[in-house]
């Protein structure tokens, strides 16, 4: 077993990879569309671990650096004569990063809840502007309505080419979290540990811990809105919904599920929510359950249920199959909701 | 010869409390200086007031001339100053090897200094992959002051290193900083009066937040009234 772990992720890539043929050829097409959402959703999951389990903060504005992604990508695309795909990706990242940098400036001087409160704050004034049916917003916002009809270039347009699109996602996907593995791997990712463990400690190491944390919220941001950006691309519209604190909570239910401090744990964690979410909100379950069962009551007790069995998340789970032990979540968020004390 | 740390008539607060009302302290290159008083007096708190962690409101710290009262945390240590604190503050999820690599300041530190860390504390080598959490109290705090002494280090603040410690692993802590003091001056915060005897040359006496007495610890072993009215029994 131990021999065949470093085959572990080309199965799991393989099989993702294989997934599109496996389905019946009339369902294939809806079956695609389902994981090209949770390849998006895992790459946004991924960054929020990245943020919360790694450097310990938790912030309560994640679905703000999705939406902007989104919008940025969006606005671009309903230009008249819309810049190559290439700008619009560079433009994210700029984005991303940009606004990741300013609300960790702003936020950064205050840890523990404090920071959860202000990143939530900003989240919804920005919330607040793109939905505001504002004569002045609304031409670049779309207001209630959001942004429809974006132009996406035909090569990967989803409609058209909806398994070459998938394929794309999931390249991102896999990228992204090796990229994410390297950095956590690397001494700025154990400078991020530290902060986590013990800040005060890591100061007096002699490393200057806020322009650290700057830098993991600026990386966490970029890669929230190159998983808006795709949710764009593949539903060729742009709503205030995706900067709504659901969204954020989604990222924390991801991660906590998936098992906090573990990259892959929050992408299993979104698989699982999304396909819930499908299960649950079929014609078949629905026509099963009593009407008084609403589905959000079941994805509730579902919830709970998850945290009391898996305290550590699925990773958790896992890794105690194997013999290891984990924290578990509420001790993790314990941790990171307390007001940074001294030595 | 000026001493290389100087601390003179300090204030400091934290929160709403007043903790120290005057504390003056020096430390003479390459010695050993114990920083003796009871619980409370604010031994640990002038530690954290070096370091800027709670800095003071009055009075001034220079480190090898220079004053360092008002600087950043991050830019103290860079001056030189390596801190271990109460409770040694291990990282439980970092292993020894990247306490060691986490400590560096410059690449190489660790190459530079491993030779003198491993001689001090050669326990640390077979440990390495090991994780924070999986190390005894001794080998934590082994390893909280190994990794004070990865980048060069002219000044040790060493919190309380025998608290909680076997009889037996205390004799082997006290070796190593006396070892260690060949390489750098430190400050030591000591309730163990015996181990603090026993490696410094000198003491500063803390009481509510002042000092109130110093002198060489030769003097201090042929007073038992003061270590009687400061520390209780000795």
């Amino acid at each position: 077993m131990q021999r065949l772990r470093p085959l572990l992720p080309l199965v799991a890539i393989g099989g993702l990879a294989s997934l599109p043929f496996a389905f019946a050829a009339d369902t294939t097409r809806f079956w695609q569309g389902v994981f090209i959402q949770i390849f998006i959703l895992a790459i946004y999951a991924l960054s929020y671990d990245l943020l919360m389990g790694y450097t310990g903060m938790i912030s309560f504005g994640h679905a703000l650096f999705f939406g902007a992604g989104g919008y940025t990508a969006a606005i671009l695309l309903r230009q008249a004569e819309p810049p190559s795909m290439l700008i619009v990706l560079a433009a994210v990242i700029i984005v991303g990063a940009t606004l990741g940098a300013a609300v960790g400036a702003l936020s950064l001087r205050v840890s523990g809840v404090y920071f959860s409160m202000i990143t939530l704050a900003l989240a919804e004034i920005f919330f607040i502007l793109f939905k505001a049916d504002d004569p002045k917003l609304k031409p670049i916002t779309g207001g209630e309505i959001g942004l429809q009809g974006i132009v996406v270039p035909a090569a990967i347009d989803a409609t058209t080419y909806r398994l070459r699109f998938y394929f794309l996602t999931l390249a991102c996907m896999v990228g992204l979290y090796y990229a994410a593995r390297r950095l956590i791997n690397s001494p700025t990712g154990r400078v991020f540990v530290a902060i986590r463990e013990n800040e005060p400690r890591a100061t007096a190491l002699g490393y200057n811990t806020l322009h650290f944390k700057l830098l993991a919220t600026a990386i966490s941001s970029t890669i929230a809105a190159l998983a808006g950006m795709l949710m764009v691309l593949y539903e060729k519209s742009a709503s205030f919904e995706m900067l709504s604190v659901n969204l954020t909570i989604q990222a924390l239910l991801m991660t906590i599920i998936g098992g906090i401090g573990t990259l892959i744990g929050p992408m299993l964690g979104a698989a699982t929510i999304r396909l819930l979410d499908h299960g649950l909100k079929g014609e078949f379950t629905q026509a099963l359950l009593p009407a008084w069962l609403r589905p959000d009551l079941v994805f509730g007790i579902v919830y709970v249920v998850l945290v009391l069995f898996f305290p550590a998340g699925l990773m958790g789970a896992i890794r105690k199959l194997r013999g290891k032990t984990s924290r578990s979540s509420v001790e993790r968020l314990r941790q990171a909701m307390k007001p940074k004390a001294e030595s | 010869m000026t001493p290389i740390l100087e601390v003179e008539q300090i204030q400091t607060f934290i929160g709403q409390y007043h903790i120290l009302h005057d504390v003056s302290l020096q430390a003479e290159q390459g010695t050993i200086t114990a920083m003796l008083g009871r619980n409370g007096a604010g031994k640990t708190t002038t530690l954290k007031s070096i370091m800027g962690l709670t800095p003071p409101q009055t009075g001034t710290i220079r480190f090898a001339g220079q004053r360092i009262n008002g600087l950043r945390t991050f830019k103290i240590a860079q001056l030189g100053i390596g801190y271990v604190p109460e409770h040694r503050a291990i990282f439980r999820d970092l292993t020894v090897t990247e306490h060691l690599v986490l400590a560096e300041r410059k690449r190489g530190d660790l190459r530079r200094r491993g030779d003198l860390i491993f001689s001090l504390f050669p326990d640390l080598q077979r440990l390495e992959r090991l994780l924070g959490s999986q190390l005894s109290g001794g080998q934590q705090q082994m390893l909280a002051i190994a990794r004070a002494l990865v980048p060069e280090t002219q000044l040790l603040l060493i919190d309380e290193p025998s608290e909680g410690l076997a009889p037996v692993i205390i004799e082997q802590m006290m070796r190593a900083i006396t070892a260690l003091s060949e390489h750098t001056t430190v400050v030591l915060v000591e309730q163990n009066f015996r181990m603090a005897s026993a490696i410094s040359q000198a003491y500063f006496m803390l009481d509510d937040g002042r000092t109130v007495d110093h002198g060489t610890m030769t003097a201090l072993r042929a007073n038992p009234q003061l270590i009687q009215r400061y520390l209780g029994a000795a």
